[in-house]
């Protein structure tokens, strides 16, 4: 497993203390899990995705991330609507580990509350949080 | 005793090894209040030749052991087995192993279960078997369960009233404690589920159809599904005689979701009526949410094929409280006693076995009706169906088993109180003309 | 060094049973055609099922060529924790096996089958002795199926005293199983931490028990192998707040004739007939399941019940407060005859020992490896010892790498990476049908195994090099599900 050092954090997304990152444009909103989580988990082999139009509030779990013998729920960083799933998952799971930020997002979101996301921690305070 | 292999000078050392004097030291963990003073009240032990005599008499208190003619199915089916299969599957490789947790010394199990998952799917038409369930009752309970976590505002589950009385049974045990209720579908006087009254109900998350059903006859699937289809609920079939599969359209082929059945037919002794083998098969929508064990095909780091238990992240021993099924052990055994039997009969075994079980059936309810007996229904059947018997059979039904061991028939009263004076006979390949005409004779 | 028992030998390559299909084999001798044909409706038939083709010694060599790639408990020492793969003696398959035994039909009337229900009441009283209670049903499939089955009962009872509770205590050393049938129930599992010792402490116990909770689901001797020494005091912590306690009887091999769970106040327990009664487990099941509980609690078990009136025996149903059925018959009848064998060829001290030398067994084990091994609860053990791979983190060998190692040398590995509050678990319990020379056998390739992982990691990590296979690739298998041929 990666040093916490060595794990690739961009400055430009927000994180959250579950491990998922979350990126706005305008009030949309696209949603994944981090290097730290992706790493932790190890080979993913399926992602549970929710259906476009499911609505959820912040910190609910919307979806489940599994690795051979392992199953991590997946939770909201902020409220809104699913307009859009990463349908590729559904056969390549392992784009949440081979670039988790990019190919392997997992679902757009569309945001209820725009101020929400401004208490996301930035990647310093995420940092601080994982050093404990 | 000859299982416990220790001489005093192992037990001398080994204590030796440990720190302590005697074996009564080993327990110092445990309070003294909690320690069983007396010792067990269980009778004394028996040497093997003393224990053959005791079972012996004990089996001979069963009328089964001098064997006879069974008319009766209802759940548990006298077919033939091959002397190939217990003698394959009593090997101890197979017997003596625990769950494949080790699938690399594991690979004769494994790839067992992984044809007798195939040989399922082909003979129900389906994506997808799991690797067994205890019976058809508890399968079919759980596919209940599927449905209801499936459809998270519905809370009921319809069941027609042709299903297996006991199965029934054990949907409710499984459904009350969580809140769920299981509706019963009655009828009609032709024999088949009453699939309108569904119509008018709400809140349903599936509907359950026995095909045979209990009284033998084969139900209107399409028509079943249809209605299933209009309410937007999970259609989940189930059957006792996997045989009937060798004759009948399977239910694959009629749209079924789920379907649950017994796999007692396929090779496994009736034995009281356990362990025989829960059949779960469904389709690859619902792969995600199968209960249990399933094998997959995979290679190892030589590029070899290999099997491995495959889609654990479902089950207890990941998911815990949110796992699909407590199911642990299931009747692995029995699931690779059944592929054994499957390909010893084969394609063409498996036809003519199926079509003699229903020629045997019908030539039985031909001289039965002759005898005196009245069909109590017109409908298409497998090797099951029901009889109105002539007044006098209860007592000539008891002389039967008395004088010929030939248990001719099931009285239906106690499952259903409407059907007074009706029987649920049954022929299998294993019954020969001349007993069917013997029974007709006596009972005429 | 003494030999190891792995070696390498001829196995055979074998195919799916459909590749050897060959159009218009068949294995079986068809019934004479005595009747005359009857011709189903064309428009309710089907195509013959595709199955395979075959002769009777293709069907034979098939499926002896694949027990050839399984271990099983006559093959080697399978000191698998937990699951205690004890010998499985031969006489009780005989008796199993005796027509009036196996070709009984289960709806064949109780004047004709009063032979298997004496068994079954036989049975039943044995179990109730062995486990200090009161009655006894044996209708449970396996042990899940009993654990449900006893969760169902407590429901029920709870039900009867006319307030349902919502929670369930579970501690973190329990079997998967545990929360999953507390789930079926609705229950909301209570997740409970062990002390420091490995066992449970009364006040952490008391802590969370309140007049909402069910009760506690408690595995004792524990799947540390350790004995939960306050099981009384927390049984009466949880009585006293109206709850019951649910004992998972897995471990009951480690104190048959020592101590009866229900002299320590548990409500409810299960047992498997697989484990501690020597019935083999068939590579996943049959199993059987009966639950033991308490005289208050006997209205609730399933139906049908044995009862015997005079010197006759019949089933009863009528039972109000029943959970009702959980089996389509009575259980699985002919596992049940192995496990009464068993009972009977052993006898009361046969029992007795059996417990003693299994314990014995796994604090040999304890003690002969706990200078090889990492042993995090360093404490007297009952029938299985939990170690793990710290003292190997340095060669960057884990528990994995060991257990595929021991296949090598001949050994079924044990439990590993369970119980979860052990990181890197490794447990071992040898069943007390293990002779000492085996066990030394045992302890030797642990130590060896050891010495390669400083040495020769790559052995390990290699490993296994003799079976039919080596290591699978499961992330594919997960990945890109194949289910069938």
């Amino acid at each position: 497993m990666k040093e916490i050092d060595d794990l690739n954090l961009p400055e430009d997304v927000k994180y959250t203390k579950d491990h998922e990152w979350a990126n706005a444009e305008g009030d949309t909103v696209t949603i994944g899990i981090n290097d730290y989580a992706q790493d932790q988990l190890g080979e993913i082999v399926f992602v549970e995705l929710p259906e476009v139009g499911d609505t959820f509030s912040a910190e609910d779990e919307f979806g489940s991330v599994e690795s051979v013998k392992a199953v991590s729920e997946l939770y909201m960083p902020i409220s809104g609507e699913i307009v859009a799933v990463n349908e590729n998952l559904e056969d390549a799971p392992e784009l949440v580990n081979e670039d988790c930020y990019q190919g392997g997002w997992i679902i757009k979101v569309k945001s209820s509350d725009n101020s929400e996301i401004n208490e996301l921690m930035d990647k310093a305070a995420y940092l601080e949080m994982l050093k404990g | 005793m000859r299982y416990l292999p220790h001489t005093q000078e192992d037990i001398k050392e080994m204590l030796a090894v440990t720190g302590r004097t005697s074996l009564d030291d080993l327990f110092d963990t445990i309070p003294d209040a909690l320690k069983t003073k007396n010792g067990l009240n269980l009778p004394d032990p028996l040497t093997e030749w003393e224990l053959n005599d005791h079972m012996e008499k004990l089996a001979s208190e069963n009328i089964a052991c001098k064997g006879y003619t069974c008319f009766i199915g209802a759940g548990s089916y006298d077919h033939y087995i091959p002397a190939i299969i217990p003698y394959l599957v009593s090997r101890s490789e197979f017997a003596t192993a625990y769950t494949p947790y080790q699938p690399e010394v594991s690979q004769g199990t494994l790839q067992g279960i992984y044809e007798f998952q195939t040989m399922v799917t082909d003979l129900l038409g389906m994506d997808i078997a799991t690797a067994s369930h205890y019976d058809c009752g508890t399968a079919l309970a759980e596919c209940a369960l599927i449905a209801l976590r499936k459809n998270k505002k519905a809370d009921k589950i319809a069941v027609s009233d042709l299903v297996h009385p006991s199965h029934r049974q054990i949907i409710d045990t499984y459904l009350k404690p969580a809140g769920f209720k299981m509706v019963t579908i009655g009828h009609t006087k032709e024999g088949r589920t009453d699939i309108s009254a569904l119509e008018a109900m709400d809140g349903i998350a599936g509907l359950a159809v026995q095909s045979p059903n209990f009284f033998g006859h084969i139900e209107d699937l399409a028509a079943c599904k249809k209605v299933a289809d209009s309410k937007k609920i999970l259609f989940i079939t189930s059957f006792t005689e996997a045989l009937a599969w060798g004759l009948l359209k399977n239910p694959g082929s009629f749209g079924a979701d789920l379907v649950a059945g017994e796999g007692q037919s396929l090779g496994i002794a009736k034995t009281f009526g356990g362990p025989g083998l829960g059949l779960l098969a469904g389709t690859k929508k619902l792969m995600r949410d199968l209960p249990g064990r399933l094998v997959g095909r995979t290679k190892d780091t030589n590029g070899e094929d290999g099997y491995v238990l495959t889609l654990s992240t479902r089950e207890q021993h990941i998911r815990r409280e949110k796992a699909s099924s407590n199911i642990c052990s299931n009747n692995g055994l029995n699931a690779m006693t059944a592929a054994m039997y499957l390909s010893t009969i084969g394609k063409i075994g498996i036809r003519e076995i199926a079509q003699l079980n229903h020629d045997k059936a019908v030539y039985l309810k031909s001289i039965l009706t002759s005898a005196g007996f009245e069909p109590a229904f017109d409908q298409p059947f497998f090797n099951e169906f029901v009889m109105k018997a002539p007044k006098n059979f209860k007592q000539k039904r008891a002389e039967l088993i008395n004088r010929h061991c030939m248990f001719a028939g099931l009285d239906l009263a106690p499952f259903y109180p409407q059907l007074t004076d009706h029987y649920l006979f049954c022929a299998t390949e294993k019954v020969s003309r001349q007993q069917m005409d013997q029974l007709a004779k006596e009972v005429a | 060094m003494t030999r190891q028992p792995g070696t390498s030998g001829l196995i055979f390559n074998e195919p799916n049973v459909w590749d050897k299909s060959r159009d218009g084999r068949c294995a079986i001798s068809l019934p004479r055609a005595d009747v005359d044909r009857a011709p189903l409706d064309p428009a309710l038939t089907g195509d013959a099922p595709d199955l395979p083709q075959l002769s009777e010694l293709d069907v034979v060599r098939h499926y002896t060529r694949l027990s050839q790639w399984n271990f099983g408990v006559d093959s080697g020492m399978y000191p698998l924790g937990s699951c205690t793969m004890k010998y499985n003696p031969k006489t009780n398959e005989v008796q199993a096996a005796r027509q009036g035994f196996a070709g009984a039909h289960p709806l064949a009337g109780e004047a004709f089958s009063q032979g298997t229900l004496r068994l079954m009441y036989e049975l039943e009283q044995y179990l109730a002795e062995i486990t200090g209670y009161a009655g006894v049903t044996l209708q449970p499939a396996a042990g899940a199926h009993g654990e449900l089955a006893g969760m169902l009962i407590i429901h029920a009872y709870h039900a009867k005293q006319g307030r349902q509770r919502s929670k369930i205590i579970i501690p973190d050393t329990a079997h998967g199983t545990n929360p999953a049938s507390a789930t079926l129930c609705g229950y909301k599992s209570i997740n409970l931490k062990s002390g420091p010792k490995g066992i449970l402490e009364p006040d952490a116990v008391a802590a969370v028990m309140d007049e909402d909770t069910a009760g506690i689901m408690i595995t004792n001797p524990n799947t540390l192998g350790l004995f939960e020494e306050h099981i009384k005091e927390i049984c009466d912590i949880v009585h006293a707040k109206g709850g019951l306690v649910y004992g998972d009887g897995a471990n009951m091999n480690a104190i048959m004739g020592v101590v009866k769970p229900g002299d320590a106040g548990i409500d409810v327990l299960h047992l498997n007939l697989h484990k501690t009664f020597s019935t083999p487990h068939g590579g996943g099941g049959p199993g059987s399941g009966p639950v033991a509980v308490t005289e208050a609690l006997i209205p609730f078990l399933p139906v049908p019940r044995v009862e015997k009136e005079l010197d006759t025996f019949k089933l009863v149903s009528d039972c109000p407060d029943t959970i009702g059925r959980m089996h389509t018959f009575y259980g699985h009848f002919g596992v049940m005859v192995k496990a009464y064998a068993y009972i009977l060829s052993m006898g009361p001290r046969g029992l007795l020992d059996a417990s003693r030398l299994a314990v014995l067994n796994a604090n040999y084990i304890k003690d002969s490896l706990k200078d090889t091994l990492n042993l995090p609860y360093d404490r007297p053990c009952m029938h299985e010892c939990v170690f793990n791979d710290a003292r190997q983190k340095s060669y960057h060998i884990t528990t994995m790498d060991m257990a595929k190692r021991l296949l090598d040398y001949g050994f079924h590995p044990p439990t590993v990476y369970f119980p979860l509050v052990v990181e890197g678990a490794f447990m071992v319990e040898p069943t007390e049908t293990e002779s000492k020379d085996d066990i030394d056998q045992f302890i030797n390739a642990v130590k060896a195994i050891a010495k390669e992982a400083e040495s020769a990691p790559e052995k390990l990590t290699r490993a296994p090099v003799l079976p039919k296979v080596t290591r699978l690739d499961e992330v594919s298998a997960a990945r890109k599900p194949c289910l069938r041929g």
